[in-house]
This record gives C-alpha cells, sequence and structure tokens, in this order.
C-alpha cells in the first residue's frame, strides 16, 4: 500500500523525523482556518500517488488565507495524470532552502536485503540521478538483523558525502527514517527533498511510504490508511468478501485457481482476443485453493455485476481440491446466485482439469444450465469465452 | 536420485496439529512420504493418529531431529509465528526448511533469511508462499498434490503453485524427476538458480520446465546463470504479460513497478539464453515434449 504525503508526513512526525506542520482537507473553505494558524501563509499541495504534480500545477504558494482558499479551490477536483485530486495538504511554508538532499530505506528484492541509498542531489527523481550521475548516489545495503544504528547511519553520510555542518543532523534523520521503516513494516521510506534550510536545520519537506499489505496483522493502523475513495467500487466489494481481484479494462471476466494459473489466464485470454476483435480480460479473480460454492458465487457476483464483462471463464485446476467438488460449487453459485435474486444472463465457460476432472465434468454436462459451456483445454477455452464476448460486444 | 528430497528423507511437521496441518500430513503420508513427526511445545509427549500411522510430536525441532533423525521440515505454521519456527529449525540445522505459510510479512522474512546466513546457511529454505517439493513416488513435501505425474526425467522449478500443478499435468505422461515450487513472494529461499544448478548436476534429470512471473527480476538473473552454467535443455514459461503496471497480482512478489519486472523483459532475458518460451502453458508443455522426443 503506497500512502499519500500527508499519511507519509504524520507517519514521519510519529517517528521523530523532522517535519513542516501540514494538515489535510477536502474542501477548500478549510484552508482559510489552517493558513491563518500556519501565520498567514502556506503551500496547497494536491494529494495524489503519482509523481510530477509540482509542474501539473498542484503545488501552489499562497500568500494570505484568501489566497489559500483560491488555490485549494482550484486544486481540488484536478486531474494530474489521471488521477483525481480529492485532497489538499495545507502546509507551512519551507524557510529558505539552501540544499536538497535524498535519503530512502528500502527493501532490496534481488539481494534479498534492505538497502539504503542517499545522495547530496535531491529534489529530482533519485532514478534520473541514478542514471545521469551514478557516483552522486550511495547505495549500502543494510542487514535486518543488525539494522541502523549511528555507526551505520554515519557510514551512509560519508558514502554520500554529506557535508560535514550537517552531517549528525542527517545521521539523527536517518536513525529516525529507519525507526520509520522498521517500526510500520514499510517497504520503502524515501525522503525527497531532505532540505537544509537556512537556520541550519534538515527537515524532510516531501516523502514516498509503501507499506507491507502482508504485515496488517500486526498493524491495525494500516485500516484507516487504505484510500477508499480511489478504489474501484468492485474492487472494494471483492474485499469486502476477502476475495483477491484487481479491475481490469476488458470484456472477458476471469475466475481461477492460484494466482499463477489466474495471470497465466488473462495472458491465454488476451492471445485468444486477438482472434476475437481484441477483447481482453476484464479482470484478475483469484478464488484460491478450496474453492467453495460460498466463494464461488462470491466470485460470480462481483464478475456477473461489473457491466463491461461480456463473458466469463471459469478456469481451475483440481490439485488438492477435486473437480467435482468445483463442478459442484458452480451449479451451487449459480443456482445461489439465482435464489439470491441475481440475474444470470452472461455466458460462462467453463474448464475443469486435474483431480477428478471426469467426475466435475458430467456434473456440470449433467447439470446442462443453459449458460454453461464446457470446454476441455485451456487454450480451447479461453478462445471459446474470447469469441462470445466478441459476440457480445 | 533427484534434487533435496528422496524416499529415504525423514520429514517432520512445524504445525501438524493445526487443521492445515493435519490435512495435509494425511496426505504425505498417504504419498509415501516418510512423516516421522510434528512438532508442536503445547502438545509434546503426545500422538496422532494418521489412519493407522502414529505420528509423534515433539516439544522442538531439536528434539524432533534428535529422536528421529529428521532432515526435513515443513512449516505450515499460521503467519504470525512463521518467523519464529523458521529461525526454531534454523537453529536445529535441519538440512532442508519448506515453509508454506501464505501471507508473511517481508519483514519477517527478510529477518529469517539474515539469519540464516549469520548461521552458516546449514539450512536450505524453500519458500515463503510456496507449494512445496514433490520427487514423485518417493517424497512429497508440502501441498502439491501427489496423484497428478508419475517419476519421469523433467525437473520443474516454479514461483507458482497451480501452474505446477498445471505443467505437471500436461506433462504427466512422461514424468518428473522433482519438482520444486519456490514461492511468488518478494524475498524467498531457494531461487530458480538454486533448482537449476540443482538439476543440471542431477543425472536423473534430463529438461529443466522453468516458470516465472512478473516482478523482480529473478528469471532475468536465471537467464544470465543458465548462459553460463546449464547444459541441460530449459523450457521456460512466464506468466503476467497482461498485468497492469503498479497492481499486486496475487503472489506478494508479482507486481510491475514502473518498467521492472515485466513479463516482456523476463521472455526476452531468457530467450536471449537459449531457453524456448512457450507463450501459453500449454505451448510450453508441446515445447518440451519436441525437445524430449527429438
Amino acid at each position: 500500500m503506497d500512502l499519500f504525503e500527508y499519511q507519509a508526513r504524520d507517519l514521519f512526525a510519529k517517528h521523530d523525523v523532522p517535519v513542516l506542520a501540514g494538515e489535510v482537507i477536502d474542501t477548500p473553505e478549510a484552508a482559510r482556518e489552517i493558513t491563518e494558524r500556519l501565520g498567514g501563509k502556506s503551500v496547497v499541495k494536491a494529494q495524489v500517488k503519482v509523481g510530477g504534480r509540482g509542474k501539473a500545477g498542484g503545488v501552489k504558494l499562497a500568500a494570505t488565507p484568501d489566497e489559500a482558499v483560491a488555490r485549494a479551490t482550484d486544486i481540488l477536483g484536478m486531474d494530474i495524470k489521471g488521477h483525481t485530486v480529492h485532497k489538499v495538504m495545507i502546509a507551512e511554508t519551507a524557510p529558505e532552502i539552501l540544499e536538497e538532499y535524498y535519503v530512502s530505506f528500502l527493501l532490496d528484492r534481488a539481494n534479498r536485503t534492505f538497502l539504503s541509498i542517499a545522495s547530496v542531489e535531491g529534489g529530482m527523481e533519485i532514478e534520473e540521478v541514478a542514471a545521469t550521475r551514478p557516483e552522486a548516489v550511495a547505495k549500502i545495503a543494510i542487514d535486518p538483523i543488525d539494522g541502523v544504528d549511528e555507526a551505520k547511519a554515519r557510514e551512509i553520510v560519508e558514502a554520500a558525502k554529506f557535508p560535514a555542518e550537517v552531517a549528525d543532523k542527517v545521521v539523527n534523520v536517518l536513525i529516525k527514517l529507519w525507526d520509520t521503516f522498521i517500526k510500520s513494516d514499510a517497504l520503502l521510506v524515501e525522503v525527497n527533498p531532505l532540505a537544509k534550510v537556512a537556520s541550519g536545520e534538515v527537515i524532510a519537506l516531501d516523502g514516498k511510504v509503501s507499506l507491507d499489505d502482508n504485515a496488517e496483522f500486526r498493524h491495525p493502523e494500516y485500516e484507516e490508511l487504505h484510500d477508499k475513495a480511489a478504489a474501484n467500487p468492485l474492487e472494494a466489494a471483492a474485499k469486502e468478501k476477502g476475495l483477491n481481484y484487481v479491475k481490469l479494462d476488458g470484456e472477458v471476466g476471469i475466475i481461477g485457481n492460484g494466482a499463477g494459473l489466474v495471470m497465466s489466464t488473462l495472458d491465454v485470454v488476451a492471445y485468444a482476443g486477438e482472434k476475437h476483435g481484441n477483447v481482453k480480460p476484464a479482470n484478475f479473480l483469484d478464488i484460491g485453493g478450496g474453492a467453495s460454492a460460498q466463494v464461488m458465487a462470491n466470485g460470480l457476483e462481483i464478475i456477473l455485476g461489473d457491466p463491461d464483462v461480456k463473458s466469463v471463464f471459469v478456469n481451475v485446476f483440481g490439485g488438492i481440491t477435486a473437480c467435482d467438488e468445483v463442478a459442484n460449487g458452480i451449479v451451487q453459485a449459480l443456482k445461489l446466485l439465482e435464489d439470491r435474486g441475481e440475474k444470470v444472463e452472461k455466458p460462462l465457460v467453463v474448464r475443469l482439469d486435474g483431480n477428478n476432472a471426469e467426475l466435475g465434468r458430467k456434473i456440470l454436462t449433467d447439470a446442462n444450465h443453459p449458460l454453461v459451456q464446457r470446454v476441455d483445454t485451456m487454450d480451447g477455452a479461453a478462445d471459446k469465452a474470447a469469441e462470445l464476448a466478441h459476440a457480445a460486444k | 536420485m533427484a534434487i533435496w528430497l528422496n524416499k529415504d528423507s525423514k520429514v517432520i511437521v512445524q504445525g501438524m496439529t493445526g487443521a492445515t496441518g493435519m490435512k495435509h500430513t494425511k496426505l504425505m503420508l498417504g504419498d509415501g512420504t516418510n512423516v516421522v513427526g510434528g512438532v508442536n511445545p503445547r502438545k509434546a509427549g503426545q500422538t496422532v493418529d494418521f489412519d493407522g500411522t502414529e505420528v509423534p510430536v515433539f516439544g522442538t525441532v531439536k528434539e524432533a531431529i534428535e529422536k528421529t533423525g529428521a532432515n526435513v521440515s515443513v512449516i505450515f505454521v499460521p503467519e504470525k509465528f512463521t518467523k519464529d519456527a523458521v529461525v526454531e529449525a534454523i537453529d536445529a540445522e535441519i538440512p532442508l526448511a519448506v515453509v508454506i505459510t501464505e501471507g508473511i510479512a517481508v519483514h519477517d522474512t527478510a529477518a529469517f533469511w539474515a539469519y540464516a546466513g549469520k548461521k552458516g546457511n546449514k539450512t536450505r529454505i524453500i519458500g515463503p508462499n510456496c507449494p512445496g517439493i514433490i520427487t514423485p513416488g518417493q517424497s512429497n513435501v508440502g501441498i502439491i498434490p501427489g496423484d497428478i505425474t508419475k517419476p519421469g526425467r523433467i525437473g520443474l522449478v516454479s514461483k507458482s503453485g497451480t501452474l505446477t500443478y498445471q505443467m505437471m499435468y500436461e506433462l504427466r505422461d512422461i514424468g518428473f524427476s522433482t519438482a520444486v515450487g519456490i514461492g511468488g513472494d518478494p524475498i524467498i529461499g531457494t531461487t530458480h538458480i538454486d533448482a537449476l544448478a540443482a538439476f543440471q548436476e542431477d543425472p536423473e534429470t534430463d529438461l529443466i520446465v522453468m516458470i516465472g512471473e512478473i516482478g523482480g527480476d529473478a528469471e532475468e538473473r536465471a537467464a544470465a546463470f543458465i548462459k553460463e552454467n546449464v547444459t541441460k535443455p530449459v523450457v521456460g514459461y512466464v506468466a503476467g504479460f497482461t498485468a497492469p503496471e503498479g497492481k499486486t497480482m496475487g503472489h506478494a512478489g508479482a507486481i510491475v513497478s514502473g518498467s521492472s519486472g515485466t513479463a516482456q523483459a523476463k521472455k526476452e532475458a531468457l530467450e536471449a539464453a537459449g531457453v524456448k518460451v512457450g507463450k501459453t502453458p500449454t505451448e510450453t508443455a508441446k515445447l518440451a515434449r519436441e525437445i524430449l522426443s527429438a
């Protein structure tokens, strides 16, 4: 889960990383009172999870409380690279900035450890600095058990060649930032820019934080960090039912078991679609191992509720789960939906393979549901589902 | 011979007495796996009956090894406690720990992986979030269905459980030496490269099937390894060509970030290393079949 800037700011503040004051609002009028409290001027910053908002006009200075309201009015509702601005942060104006640095801690997948990246050339995308001036970017591996103590922080500061007069202050920021990284179960904590201001202090002016969804069990506070406004309604409904669902922009609804098989199913449908009017998968939905009738019904309900879906492809490989159970699940799910008053009108193509496939197929054949077609190979079934979606388009 | 697991493997189950552990211990025993014990400090000294096979429960992994000579542990412990379970297995220096549990916080995995390194990597870790490892006809550790395929000469390594099953099924008439599911998390213990190296050395493996998916650069690294070190034919498949950027596709590690981790880049890297890459699982199986019958 990626956080908004204001959420990152709050998290930094909680862990004593130096930040400027700032509050988030979703109505322009609220900007007045906050700006008054900040001494009569402020910066109005669009809260979107995408870079380049400054260039897009999403960050504006306001010299008076009235102007803050006007700028907030301009920015709220704005579209920045496909992201609608629902919230703005009214932030304290930064004191005169003398220098801009970059510091981060992140998960280093390739080396199966953590990594610190630091540079005295902050303020722009670090990838850009790394590409054009690699010598200006220091990368120091962090042992997950040993972590970052003062010595480690000093090693980072020296590697990145921070000026002597800010070294102690950056060491302090790094220790606090590491604390944020560890205690929040973060995948990334990034401060860019970390600014040296006229008073000599260093302050985190902007930040990015990404948290590990798998760690939510020990972080009840994650719950309120979720961006409910941005979630697709179908994705929100699926999440509520505990389904692993991602909305895509095609026409063939997909249900399968196992993340790898479902990803593969999307690809196979997209290939098949090339022959059928370029129809594409409408979603990712993994119902997991034990596809019960209830779970199948919940999944079907989400997919049939998607107006973009023209046909549905149920692709199940019976591993531990037997295909006869899955077939019963499908038949019961359709009945369950009809009992719930849902109209099932879209054609379903079902492919069952693996454990007890013959039995499962027989159950589907015997049920003889007018909307259900059996195709017994993955490629063949994808082709049929794509063809049906194209015909209904 | 196979890799890492054979008929002589003595297996203990950490988390055997939980619902998932019970279910799969029964299935593993049914597949002929030599399950010699379970571990649960609260039930130490008891035995569990699996259709007439009495399996003792020990208080610790160390005790289980001392009393049974176990050399493999499979871990079904819930995600909150998995790190401690793996650390215990590492401390006991068991040669192979297979971590089935899904949904482990990546900080926990990073910690136990670092711990294994500090302890000299005496324990090979497979997983987490993986289906396990099977040497058909000899031993099955984890949740891979034991009856999909028979013993044969294909080695399989895969990030995905169900694609492992699918591929084993497609090539069930030829059979497999060993199939290993390495898991779809951002940090995993055993990698594609580890399995490729082991299959290359295994005289009972003639061809290797490698299944990857979006996210990270494990497949690109594997491609570089194949180019330098693998002389046996390798057939590949990569899932996730249609996955949108920035969305996690089921597996915690399956995410395209910016331009990195795409299926296209992985496919190209593998092909540049001489790996034949199928467009679909079925086509991949066909490629394997063609090479073996040539």
